[in-house]
């Protein structure tokens, strides 16, 4: 059979285990430019599912989708160099500041373009919101059905998908038709690394953004793969009033950094005789008996 | 009209804690409000629902009991739910932060176009002054989760879009039987001519879900491990102390992304809220999510080797140490001390 026409929903995050002062804009959304950025996490997990179906069916084609600044452009090349076909951007100054449910209708406005997709891919959720509300957002507005949690795809055929799921106290098995939205979970298995194949065939790849020289014009013309496409938010047909702030029904009343309230606390070395006198206390309060 | 709605989760005929934890808070804020306090059951066999789901206050079961409806799925649910919503209009609508509430609630808030914040660790009553269009919003629902890595606590409010939307997640939240003798109102949901053949387009082909053998919300002590306890094996020596002092094990995400142990021991704002007598911690160094998770523990004793690390501001002993030393000495001097 042919293969599967595959959209891996990707973002780049700020890298929150290593937050500075300037994280924060006044109106209490992120400052991104100030943080190292990486592909989120789940994202890579998806990716690697996606992949794992282009294994069986090599006709199968993997576009990664993305929306952010225009510097996503880079996650975009680390997905074509571990085996993903091409790339979209939707980056545009009027999505800043969208929640998730302006989020979720500005990507599946872009799916609605890509128009010809069986399954769409997604991590669970993202390291800087934690939400996991885009995937199910997403798969609504396309009016398709979504299987969250994934672990592993077990069998994939022309009429139907069976995915494993991982719930909190368990696991689901579940088959459904095409088309349909996949958010995949951290527990599922890790991304394949870059291959060197790959890396060599999209070194240059890049969005009109991103070409400044005659040389990189000339080279982008000759060979189409290597063009990122970019999308603004009115190549999607996305209405200016349900993205960006305007489209965002919640907003950050406050925002407070988080300062501990220091408590008077006991100050005591491994030594034995500290240890000892430790174990005495709670034992008198009652604590331990 | 304009009520707060609580969804139920129920799993083999009983409803899981975290909707009657939700239902205390609820009843709470719909007092606050002046409104009732609903819910809504969707599964099997739910004729003697109420016992279950009155004694926490609600005024109004919506039930929807069908043998079709059970185990959850996304498409049946999210339709009943919404159509509920659109009829009933509630203000505030709440959800657990589980595999079940975080699958639905983003497809409802979806297609209401409403907002929804997940994963709140606070849920208040206030207002809000809109300077700009001079307008004020009083009884807003203050949605406080912390956010971006754990640096910061944010107030999410929704001012114009409703039903105003939170998951919480299990143990944040008190359950508290309001009153044993409380009844209300059961309602029946029409929902045949809602749920089409097509909502069951997905097809459950097999499902375990293990009774959790792990009490940790119940345990007097806990012993938790953070990235600093540094392997699997030296989580052992975590096991062997909870084990002398009849605690359980618990673990920072971080432990657990690292694979030292596995993810129902999870403590913190994505995993389970506990609030033991003794909370040892070992090699944590104690972000904002996981003291989320613990704070409100009688006694906390942090092991850590960094003198600094932000958990021994809330701990009420320090010993600044390697946990590999220190734990087994623990074990040694509780057994001379006790007996």
């Amino acid at each position: 059979m042919k293969g599967f026409k595959i959209i891996v929903l990707a973002k780049q995050v700020p890298d929150t285990r290593n937050v500075g002062k300037d994280a924060m804009k006044e109106d209490g959304t992120m400052n991104r430019a100030a943080l190292p950025a990486i592909f989120n996490p789940e994202d890579l997990n998806a990716l690697e599912q996606a992949l794992r179906i282009k294994d069986k069916f090599p006709d199968s084609e993997i576009t990664i989708l993305t929306m952010g600044l225009p510097k996503s452009a880079d996650i975009v090349r680390e997905g074509l160099f571990r085996g993903a076909d091409k790339g979209i951007v939707l980056t545009d100054r009027k999505l800043g500041g969208s929640d998730t449910l302006a989020t979720s209708y500005a990507i599946s406005q872009a799916i609605k373009r890509i128009k010809d997709y069986d399954i769409v891919l997604c991590g669970r959720q993202a390291i800087d919101g934690d939400t996991a509300q885009v995937g199910p957002q997403a798969a609504e507005k396309l009016n398709i059905p979504q299987v969250t949690y994934a672990e592993e795809i077990t069998d994939i055929s022309e009429k139907k998908i069976t995915i494993r799921r991982r719930l909190e106290r368990g696991t689901e098995v579940v088959s459904c038709p095409f088309p349909l939205l996949v958010t995949v979970h951290g527990s599922a298995a890790p991304c394949r690394s870059r291959n060197a194949k790959f890396y060599m065939k999209y070194k240059f790849a890049k969005t009109p953004l991103e070409v400044t020289e005659e040389t990189d014009k000339e080279l982008l013309a000759h060979k189409d793969y290597l063009n990122i496409k970019v999308w603004s938010a009115q190549d999607v047909e996305a209405e200016p009033e349900r993205v960006g702030l305007a489209g965002s029904p919640t907003k950050v009343k406050t925002i407070t950094m988080v300062e501990l309230q220091a408590k008077e606390s006991k100050k005591l070395s491994d030594s034995d005789a500290d240890i000892d006198n430790l174990m005495k206390e709670l034992a008198s309060k009652h604590i331990l008996g | 009209m304009n009520n707060l709605l609580v969804y139920c989760e129920i799993e083999d005929g009983v409803v899981a804690d975290v909707s009657l934890e939700l239902l205390s808070k609820g009843r709470k804020l719909a007092d606050q409000l002046g409104c009732k306090l609903e819910a809504v059951a969707i599964d099997k066999n739910l004729s003697k629902i109420g016992d279950q789901i009155f004694p926490y206050g609600a005024d109004t079961i919506f039930v929807a009991d069908d043998a079709k409806l059970s185990p959850y799925q996304t498409l049946p649910h999210f339709r009943i739910v919404t159509d509920l919503i659109k009829k009933e209009q509630p203000q505030i609508v709440l959800f657990g932060a589980t595999s079940i509430g975080r699958d639905l609630a983003p497809r409802i808030a979806s297609v209401l176009k409403t907002g929804l914040t997940a994963d709140c660790t606070s849920l208040e009553i206030g207002e809000h002054e809109d300077k700009k269009n001079k307008k004020v919003y009083k009884n807003l629902l203050y949605q406080i989760r912390p956010a971006f890595g754990g640096n910061i606590i944010a107030t999410i409010i929704n001012l114009e879009a409703r039903p105003q939307m939170a998951t919480v997640r299990e143990g944040v939240m008190k359950k508290e039987i309001f009153n044993k003798k409380h009844k209300g109102e059961i309602k029946k949901l029409d929902f045949k001519k809602i749920v089409t053949a097509e909502d069951f387009i997905v097809n459950i082909l097999d499902r375990v879900i293990e009774k959790s053998k792990l009490n940790l919300k119940g345990a007097p002590v806990i012993v938790a491990g953070g990235y600093g306890v540094g392997s699997k094996e030296n989580f052992q020596l975590l096991h062997e102390l909870a084990q002398v002092l009849g605690g359980e094990v618990g673990a920072s995400r971080a432990a657990v992304d690292a694979g030292f142990t596995e993810h129902e021991r999870q403590i913190g704002q994505t995993g389970v809220t506990v609030r033991p007598k003794l909370y040892i911690a070992c090699g944590i160094s104690g972000q904002v999510q996981h003291r989320a998770g613990m704070q409100e523990s009688s006694i906390i004793v942090s092991i850590n080797t960094d003198e600094n690390a932000p958990i021994n501001s809330i701990a009420d002993y320090v010993i600044v140490g390697d946990v590999a030393q220190v734990l087994p000495k623990m074990i040694k001097y509780y057994k001379a001390n006790t007996k």
